[in-house]
């Protein structure tokens, strides 16, 4: 997975060579133009099945347009400010934001927190690793599914520990709130183990001296943490902030499954979870098959997805330049 | 030597405690597939195996709901289609970024890393119509086409044939006469083999447990791949959990195999990919 990408130094061409010996206009010809072949079968499989869809997604969003779809009429902004006035649109957008808020933060403090437990000298490295990430390598729907059955009211095993210390038994699928901790619970339990993996390959890269140099220096652990780790994993943890960003307000395996029946595609009877994906889905294919109202869900969506990860992003920034040590010589924050 | 690094005891209980976390619900899921139906009617839980594994999974292959059979071929199918794919064209592209020179070489690797940020799965209302055009809906290369290939997959390449092909040896076979596509062949493939593994099995993983896009385009109940076989058992009127568990469990199998034999492999794959790019 790709970090700091505006780190990278720029591509070096390694095949300055002298023109080979028995070169004919064919060599010529292949070292030339060869490239574009190479690489041609991303940019024609990617611009037909990835960027066009996406692209005449607006088109379509702006048409009254259902799955015959024989004469859309072009109905300009009417779908976009149908939405707006939608009571169900917000609700999953709330529903969206509410899932993404609780799993992504503790997600990633988690996260942080694992990775500096498995970066310390321990036993079974590899298999502790591997322990943390096996739930990232399971089924997503099947995982939906068996957290639907842990999370069950009457026989529900959440329930059941719950009640052992005294807690009475939550509705976890027809309160809100509850349905949005559930969900939450199972995207962190597949994605805390995979990041922990992404902050671990950071923080081995952060010299060893300097956390020597901190402990000359009286720093205690915690300090250590925050004052060299944590700074210094700032493009790590902004990375792993835009990919949740992105994978998490597109969220809808869990969802979906997470509930079964005629209403799971509105995320329970009173659309207690949900997400605007499953929103676009139920109105773009079945049951209504409005293709022009569920492009348009999926546009503003897209949008959402561009605001909240320019938030993100200037948030980290912020808190990491609050968090430096202002000890010895430091260049200027980001402030 | 500093204390940071030094694992104390707690250490060694919070690991365990994550890996309890991490392994109880599938090992909880074979649990109740290995059980019969009123397994899920029991509390406190049974915690483990029974002997009715092999009664589920012929009453799961029965249920005509669910044809499980025809979505795990389906899935197979798919999934190592996808795969050959994705590993053929990504180290292609990887190679030409990384090793040879031609005009746009940067801009077009820029437009390749921002691809990985584009929400495509927002696409898939004309992607529904694309198909539909083309007469795809229900069939498997609705499912194959848009999957064949990977910004990630090309990045990946990239990164790794930057450090692992030997700019020498390609010189060398250059002036022996070799063309690029016999130095792909005879240098460069050789040369991809480890990166190309751990590509090969993180792309199959994906294919594997892909979704959303398989919901949507494949509507015949009797052509599934196998997570809408899932979710058919899941969704059916009435519900034998431990059938359901069982066919979770067959789901998770290959996967949990694959982990299993190359999990180290696939763990120095994100981790390298992390610290290089």
């Amino acid at each position: 997975m790709a970090l700091q990408l505006d780190a990278r130094p720029p591509v070096t061409p390694a095949t300055g060579t002298p023109r080979p010996a028995g070169s004919g206009w064919w060599s010529r010809i292949d070292a030339k133009y060869s490239p574009y072949l190479y690489i041609a079968p991303f940019f024609v499989v990617f611009a037909v099945f990835g960027a066009w869809p996406l692209a005449y997604t607006f088109w379509v969003s702006l048409h009254d347009w259902d799955l015959l779809g024989t004469d859309p009429t072009f109905i300009g902004a009417e779908n976009y400010t149908r939405l707006l006035a939608d009571v169900d649109f917000w609700h999953s957008v709330v529903n969206t934001l509410g899932i993404f808020l609780i799993s992504t933060v503790p997600q990633l403090l988690l996260a942080l927190w694992l990775a500096n437990l498995l970066n310390r000298h321990l036993r079974l490295r590899t298999g502790w690793r591997m322990a943390v990430l096996i739930p990232n390598v399971t089924s997503t729907a099947a995982v939906a599914i068996v957290f639907g059955v842990l999370f069950g009211r009457e026989f529900g095993m959440v329930n059941w520990l719950l009640d052992l210390v005294g807690i009475d038994g939550i509705e976890w699928k027809s309160n809100r709130f509850a349905s949005w901790v559930a969900i939450s619970a199972m995207v962190d339990w597949r994605w805390t183990g995979y990041n922990a993996l992404i902050f671990l390959a950071a923080m081995q890269a952060i010299p060893r001296d300097m956390y020597e140099a901190a402990a000359i220096d009286g720093a205690n652990r915690a300090r250590q943490f925050w004052s060299i780790t944590v700074p210094l994993l700032k493009p790590t943890i902004i990375f792993c902030v835009i990919i949740s960003t992105i994978g998490g307000l597109q969220l809808f395996t869990e969802p979906r499954l997470f509930h079964s029946g005629t209403n799971a595609i509105r995320g329970g009877p009173l659309r207690e979870s949900q997400t605007l994906t499953m929103y676009m889905f139920e109105n773009a294919f079945a049951p209504y098959y409005n293709f022009g109202y569920g492009s348009a869900v999926a546009w503003l969506l897209f949008a959402l997805i561009a605001i909240v990860a320019a938030i993100n992003v200037l948030i980290i920034r912020r808190l990491g330049a609050g968090a430096r040590p202002d000890t010895g010589k430091r260049k200027g924050g980001t402030r | 030597m500093n204390r940071l690094w030094r694992a104390s005891p707690l250490t060694y209980f919070a690991l365990i405690a994550a890996t309890v976390l991490s392994v109880f619900p599938i090992y909880w899921m074979f649990v109740v597939a290995s059980r019969s139906s009123d397994a899920m009617g029991q509390l406190p839980p049974p915690m483990t195996p029974g002997g009715n594994l092999g009664a589920n999974i012929s009453r799961l292959f029965a249920n005509t709901d669910a044809y499980f059979l025809a979505g795990l071929i389906n899935s197979a199918i798919v999934a190592t289609t996808v795969t050959i794919s994705v590993v053929l064209f990504s180290s292609l592209a990887g190679f030409a970024f990384a090793k040879l020179r031609f005009r746009g070489s940067n801009a077009l690797l820029m437009v390749i890393i921002a691809t990985m940020m584009v929400p495509t799965q927002l696409g898939v209302i004309p992607l529904y119509m694309l198909m539909t055009k083309f007469n795809l809906n229900d069939r498997l290369p609705a499912v194959i086409l848009p999957a064949l290939v990977t910004g990630f997959g090309v990045f990946m390449m990239r990164q790794y044939a930057g450090q692992a092909v030997s700019t020498e040896l390609i010189e060398a076979a250059r002036v022996d006469g070799c063309g690029t596509a016999r130095i792909y062949w005879n240098v460069v493939v050789p040369a991809l083999r480890p990166a190309a593994a751990v590509l090969g099995l993180l792309t199959f993983m994906t294919t594997w447990n892909d979704f959303l896009w398989p919901y949507a385009v494949l509507n015949d109940p009797e052509n599934p791949t196998v997570q809408l076989s899932l979710r058919a058992l899941s969704d059916g009127y009435y519900q034998d959990m431990s059938q359901v568990f069982t066919g979770t469990a067959i789901a998770t199998l290959p996967l949990l195999l694959v982990f299993v034999l190359f999990g180290r492999q696939i763990i120095g794959g994100i981790m390298e990919g992390a610290v290089k790019a």
